[in-house]
C-alpha cells in the first residue's frame, strides 16, 4: 500500500486537535498552577564543587530566618528513604535526592530549604554554611575509563557502569573479505531537550487517610511505584494526579529525585510542599542532560559502496549517577544497521561515570546520536568509493519486498519502502535544480552544501534493552490501557492513564474510538484519573502512544461494539454476523434496526432484553501489550520494537565564509510513519523534532570548564533555536502501513530529531569540503565553523577534524 | 507595598514586596496563570504580557513598575468564556502549539503584531515571534497560524482599533465574524 486507506471517517482527517482550545486561552493547568491550602515552597542549595566530601552543614542561621520552616540534608534523607533505582546491576552506585556525604558534580543539591515563599527559601539557602573538602574529579569519559582516574563512586570500584560487547553475525569474516575499510570518530555533544517548563512537583501528605497526593510535571513509567519504594510506603498510599498538563518533556521529565524530596518534606513538615525548579536548578542539576557520546566506527565495504559489516564503539559520559544513561546505549540496538542491509555488526556499549550532571531519557533514547554515526559512515563510504551519497544509500537500503527484514541484532523490521520515499523527495525537491543552486551559491563565493540523511524511528517497544543490558532484569511486559464507559444517556467517556506533554493523546483516543464506534470524536470525553484509579500504563516513551494507547482504545471500543452487536442480534433473533453496525446504530438484513439510544437503553435498563450471560452496562477495558514484544533476549539478540518509521532528510545550506554562520536554504523531509491518525499532530512532531535536532547540531551544548563547573547554565549561553534559525520545512508523505498495529500506524514522536543532526552536519561537511575540512563533532557552532574556515584558508591544520 | 494595576481592563490592588516581579504578581496575587515562567531571565518569552499593547517580559518587570499601564494577559483575549479570539482560533486551526506552555506568550506577541498590520510578511511574523522560544513546534505551524489569522482579520471588514483592552472582557475586537473561511488543509505532497 502506498497511500493511506481512504475508508476512514475520522482517522487521518485534518481534524483540529482538541487539547489546543484550553491552551490558547491560557487555561492549561500546569504544576505551577497547583496552589494548595497552606502550601510551602522549596529551594535547594547547589554544590560549588565537582567533587568534595561534605564535612558539615550549619543551618542554624537559615533556620532562624522568619518564614523558614525546615532545612533538609542528605544524611537525614538517606536515613529515612531508600536509594533511587537505576535499573542497572550496580548496587554501590547509590543515588539520593540530595548529596550524601559527598558531592559528585557542581550543582548537585546539598540541602533543601522549606519556607513560606520561594523567595524566602532562596534567601535562606544563601545562609547555609557548608564545609567541603575538595576531592579530585574527572570530567571526560576517556579519562574516567583509565584505572587510575579519580573514582566517582569509590565503593563501585571503577568508573565503568556498563561495558558490553555484542557481536552479531560474522564480523571478522566480513571484515577480512571486504576489500575496503575505513575508520573514523564522531562525537555527540552533551545537550538535552530542555523543555520551556522546568520540572516541578507538589505533594501533600494526609496522615489520617494515609495518602500521599502528588502533582508533577511528569513523563515517567512506574512513577508512583518508584516514589513508594524510595519512601518505603505501600504503593497504594501514593496517588499521582495525571490531569496535570506538562509543559514539554521529550523524555526528560522523570523527576524522581525531586518527587521523593518533596514527598518526604511534605510529611516531615506536615504541610503541602511545592518545588518548581528554576532554570538554573533545571540546567545544572535537574538530572536532565542527554547523551554525550564518542563513537569509534569501522566500516567494511566493497568498491561498489556496499557495506558488509560495521564495528561501533559507543562511549557515553553518563555523569555522576547511573540513571537512564546506560540504557540509552541499548535502544539503538533495535535499529543498529539503520535502514541498511549490513550483514554483521560488532557493538561495544560503554557507559562511565564522571563529575558531570546526570542524564535522563532524551527524545529517541540514544537513537539520534547513533543515526548520526551511521549516516556519517555512509557519507564517508560514498566519498571513499567516489559515488554520490544517495547512490550508496540506494545500494544499501533494504528493499520493499524484503520486509519483514531481520537485522543481525534480532529485530525484525515490520515494513517500509525506502527507495520510493527517496524518489518522492528527490522529485519534490527537484534534486538537480538543488545541486545547480548549490553550485551557483558556490560560484558566488559562498560555501554551500547539500545534506542527506536517512534514518529509522523504532517505535512502540517494550524496553527489552533493559534485560539485554542487565540479565537480572526480566521485564517483557510493557503495557498501556484504556477504559471506555458509555453512560445511560449514551455519551462516551474514556479514561487514559498517563500524562501528556503535548502529544495530543485526547485527540488520538477520541479519533480512534470515534472511528470504531462511528460517532463524532468531539462528543467523546477523555479523562485522566489519578493513579489509584488507573489501569496499568507505561507513559508516553519510545514513540509508543499511537501504537499502544491507540491500540488499547481500539480494542476496548471493539469489545463494546461486539457487545452492542450481540444485544442487537439477540433482539433481531439473528446471528451476529448478520448485524451491521454503522453510524452508531445496528441493523440486520431483514430490515430491523436499533438506534444508539435504544441499544444503550437495553444495556443500562432492560436486563430482561439482554442475552442471558451478559453483564449489564456498557464498559470495556483493554490492556495492550507491545505487539511482537513477548520474549526475553536470546544470545544477545532481541526483538526490540514492533514498528519502524522511516524518514529521509534533504538539506541545502549556505555558509558565508566570513561569518561562519550556516543558513538553511531549503529543508525537505520525506516521512513514512504508516497510517497517520491526526496529520496536524504528526506534522507538529516532525517539525518540532527537526528544530530540536537543529539545536543539537548547531547550538546546544552543556559545557563544563576546567574547574568542573557548568558554564552554560541559562538561556543566555545554552542557545535554543528561535524562529529565525528554523527554516520552512517541506514534508513529503508516504504511507507504508505496519502489519502489527490496528490501523497500520507507526510511531512519530521522535521523528525529525533522529535524522536532522545527521542531515545538517552532512550539509555543512559538503559545504566546507572544497576547503579540505570536515566536522566530526556536534554541535558545530558558528565559532567553530568560522575558525576552521579561517585556519583552512591560511593553510593551518584544523583542530575539529581529529 | 501596595500597588494598583490595570489588568485586562480592571483595576486591581495587591500588596507586594518591591522585588516581586509582575509575572509572580499576576500569577500569585491575581491567579492569572496564563503567563508562564520559563527562564525568569528574559530570554524565552513564556511570561509575555502586553503593556500598553506592546509585548513585555513580565519576568523582567517588577509589579511596582507596572503602575499606570494597561496590562493585557492571555486571559484578556478571549471575548467570552469558551469563545476564542481570531488569533487564538487560528492557533487551533493550524495546531500552532503542542504542550501549550509557550502559547499564551506566543499569542500575545502575535496579537501585538496584528494590531499593527493585517498584512505581515513571513519575515515580519518570524521577527515578531523570535523572542518567544517554542521547544515543541519548530515554529512552522505557529507562523501559519499568524498568517491565517492575518488573512481572517483582513477579511473581517472590522475597523482596526488602535488600542488594546477595550473592555473588561478584553480584546473583543478580533472576534471571528460568522461564516468565516475555514483553513485550507495544509499543503500535502503525496
Ligand atoms: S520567563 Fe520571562 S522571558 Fe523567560
Ligand atoms: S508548545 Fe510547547 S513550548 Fe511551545
Amino acid at each position: 500500500m502506498t497511500a493511506a486507506p481512504s475508508t476512514f471517517r475520522f482517522v487521518s482527517s485534518h481534524r483540529r486537535v482538541r487539547e489546543d482550545r484550553r491552551f490558547v486561552a491560557g487555561q492549561g493547568r500546569y504544576v505551577a498552577d497547583i496552589a494548595l491550602e497552606g502550601m510551602l515552597h522549596v529551594a535547594v542549595l547547589p554544590s560549588q564543587h565537582p567533587a568534595a566530601r561534605i564535612v558539615s552543614i550549619d543551618a542554624s542561621t537559615a533556620l532562624a530566618m522568619p518564614g523558614v520552616h525546615y532545612v533538609l540534608t542528605g544524611d537525614e534523607l538517606a536515613g529515612a528513604t531508600d536509594q533511587l533505582m537505576n535499573g542497572l546491576d550496580t548496587p554501590h552506585v547509590k543515588r539520593f535526592a540530595l548529596a550524601v556525604g559527598q558531592t559528585r558534580y557542581a550543582g548537585e543539591w546539598i540541602a533543601a530549604v522549606v519556607a513560606d515563599t520561594r523567595a524566602l527559601a532562596e534567601d535562606a539557602t544563601e545562609k547555609l554554611r557548608v564545609v567541603y573538602e575538595p576531592l579530585p574529579f574527572v570530567m571526560k569519559a576517556e579519562e574516567a575509563l583509565k584505572p587510575d582516574s579519580p573514582p566517582v563512586h569509590a565503593a563501585h570500584g571503577s568508573n565503568v557502569l556498563l561495558d558490553k560487547l555484542f557481536v552479531w553475525g560474522e564480523v571478522d569474516r566480513h571484515f577480512a573479505e571486504s576489500p575496503r575499510h575505513l575508520s573514523f570518530r564522531v562525537t555527540w555533544g552533551r545537550n538535552s531537550t530542555v523543555p520551556i517548563e522546568t520540572f516541578g512537583v507538589a505533594a501533600s501528605w494526609d496522615s489520617w487517610r494515609d495518602i500521599l497526593d502528588v502533582w508533577a510535571s511528569i513523563q515517567m513509567p512506574k512513577y508512583p511505584d518508584q516514589i513508594a519504594r524510595a519512601l518505603r510506603i505501600p504503593a497504594n498510599n501514593v496517588r499521582v494526579h495525571h490531569d496535570v498538563d506538562v509543559g514539554g518533556s521529550y523524555g526528560v521529565k522523570r523527576g524522581i529525585k525531586q518527587s521523593v524530596l518533596v514527598a518526604y518534606l511534605a510529611r516531615r513538615v506536615g504541610r503541602p510542599v511545592r518545588f518548581i525548579e528554576d532554570r538554573l536548578e533545571n540546567m545544572r542539576s535537574g538530572d536532565a542532560h542527554g547523551p554525550e557520546r564518542i563513537f569509534d566506527i569501522d566500516v567494511a565495504f566493497n568498491d561498489d559502496g556496499v557495506v558488509k559489516s560495521m564495528k561501533i564503539r559507543a562511549l557515553d559520559n553518563a555523569g555522576a549517577y547511573a540513571g537512564r544513561a546506560p540504557f540509552q546505549l541499548g535502544k539503538p540496538i533495535g535499529a543498529i544497521v539503520g535502514p541498511y542491509k549490513i550483514e554483521s555488526v560488532q557493538y561495544r556499549a560503554q557507559s562511565v561515570t564522571t563529575n558531570k550532571a546526570m542524564q535522563e531519557a532524551v527524545r529517541g533514547f540514544g537513537q539520534a546520536p547513533t543515526n548520526y554515526a551511521i549516516e556519517t559512515a555512509i557519507d564517508k563510504v560514498a566519498a571513499a568509493v567516489g559515488l554520490p551519497r544517495i547512490e550508496v544509500r540506494r545500494r544499501n537500503f533494504i528493499r520493499k519486498d524484503e520486509f519483514p527484514y531481520l537485522i543481525p541484532s534480532g529485530s525484525s523490521y515490520d515494513s517500509g519502502d525506502y527507495h520510493t520515499v527517496v524518489e518522492k523527495v528527490f522529485k519534490h525537491a527537484d534534486f538537480d535544480a538543488m545541486e545547480q543552486e548549490r553550485d551557483r551559491l558556490r560560484a558566488s563565493g559562498m560555501l554551500a552544501g547539500i545534506g542527506i540523511a536517512a534514518c529509522l524511528e523504532p517505535s512502540g517497544g517494550n524496553s527489552s534493552f533493559e534485560p539485554l543490558l542487565n540479565e537480572k532484569n526480566t521485564t517483557t511486559t510493557w503495557m498501556d490501557s484504556a477504559r471506555i464507559n458509555i453512560d445511560a444517556l449514551g455519551f462516551v467517556t474514556v479514561t487514559i492513564h498517563t500524562t501528556s506533554s503535548g502529544q495530543g493523546h485526547e485527540t488520538l483516543v477520541g479519533t480512534i474510538i470515534g472511528e470504531v464506534l462511528q460517532i463524532d470524536p468531539d462528543l467523546i470525553r477523555v479523562i485522566r484519573p489519578d493513579t489509584l484509579a488507573c489501569l496499568p500504563s507505561n507513559s508516553p516513551v519510545g514513540s509508543r502512544m499511537a501504537i499502544m494507547l491507540g491500540g488499547a482504545a481500539f480494542h476496548a471500543a471493539q469489545k463494546l461494539k461486539t457487545k452492542l452487536v450481540r444485544i442487537a442480534a439477540h433482539q433481531f433473533g439473528c446471528a451476529e454476523e448478520n448485524v451491521t453496525f454503522a453510524s452508531g446504530a445496528a441493523s440486520d438484513t431483514a430490515g430491523h434496526s436499533l438506534s444508539w439510544a435504544e441499544l444503550v437503553t437495553i444495556a443500562h435498563r432492560n436486563y430482561h432484553l439482554l442475552p442471558r450471560d451478559m453483564e449489564p452496562g456498557l464498559e470495556a477495558t483493554h490492556v495492550m501489550q507491545v505487539p511482537t514484544g513477548n520474549k526475553l533476549p536470546e544470545n544477545g539478540r532481541v526483538q526490540m520494537y514492533p514498528c519502524h518509521s522511516f524518514e529521509f532528510h534533504l538539506v541545502l545550506l549556505a555558509i558565508d565564509p566570513d561569518l561562519g554562520k550556516p543558513e538553511i536554504k531549503r529543508y525537505v523531509i520525506g516521512h513514512d510513519c504508516g497510517v497517520v491518525i491526526n496529520p496536524h499532530i504528526v506534522r507538529g512532531m516532525t517539525l518540532g523534532g527537526i528544530a530540536h535536532g537543529l539545536g543539537a547540531t548547531l547550538l546546544e551544548e552543556f559545557v563544563y570548564d576546567e574547574q568542573g563547573h557548568l558554564i552554560t547554565q541559562s538561556f543566555m549561553d545554552y542557545l535554543l533555536p528561535s524562529s529565525h534559525e528554523m527554516p520552512e520545512v517541506e514534508i513529503v508523505h508516504h504511507c507504508t502501513p505496519s502489519p502489527h498495529t490496528v490501523f497500520g500506524q507507526k510511531g512519530s514522536g521522535e521523528s525529525g530529531y533522529l535524522g536532522s543532526p545527521a542531515a545538517i552536519s552532512s550539509a555543512i561537511n559538503d559545504a566546507v569540503s572544497p576547503l579540505g575540512i570536515s566536522f566530526n563533532k556536534l554541535p558545530i557552532r558558528i565559532s567553530a565553523i568560522g575558525d576552521a574556515i579561517a585556519d583552512a584558508q591560511q593553510g593551518k591544520p584544523q583542530e575539529q577534524a581529529t | 507595598m501596595k500597588v494598583e494595576l490595570r489588568v485586562n481592563g480592571v483595576s486591581r490592588t495587591a500588596d507586594v514586596e518591591p522585588r516581586k516581579t509582575l509575572l509572580d504578581t499576576l500569577r500569585e496575587n491575581f491567579l492569572l496563570n496564563g503567563a508562564h515562567a520559563g527562564c525568569e531571565h528574559g530570554v524565552c518569552g513564556a511570561c509575555t504580557v502586553l503593556v500598553d499593547g506592546e509585548p513585555v517580559r513580565s519576568c523582567l518587570m517588577f509589579a511596582v513598575q507596572a503602575d499606570g499601564y494597561e496590562i493585557t494577559t492571555i486571559e484578556g483575549l478571549a471575548p467570552a468564556p469558551g469563545e476564542l479570539s481570531v488569533i487564538q482560533d487560528a492557533f487551533c486551526e493550524t495546531h500552532g502549539l503542542q504542550c501549550g506552555y509557550c502559547t499564551p506568550g506566543m499569542i500575545l506577541s502575535a496579537h501585538a503584531l496584528l494590531q499593527h498590520t493585517h498584512t505581515p510578511s513571513r519575515e515580519e511574523i518570524v521577527e515578531a515571534i523570535s523572542g518567544n522560544i517554542c521547544r515543541c513546534t519548530g515554529y512552522g505551524q505557529i507562523v501559519e497560524a499568524v498568517q491565517f489569522a492575518a488573512g481572517r482579520l483582513q477579511k473581517s471588514n472590522a475597523l482596526r482599533p488602535n488600542h488594546v483592552s477595550p473592555g473588561h472582557h478584553g480584546a473583543g475586537h478580533d472576534a471571528p465574524e460568522e461564516g468565516v473561511l475555514e483553513a485550507d488543509a495544509p499543503k500535502e505532497i503525496v
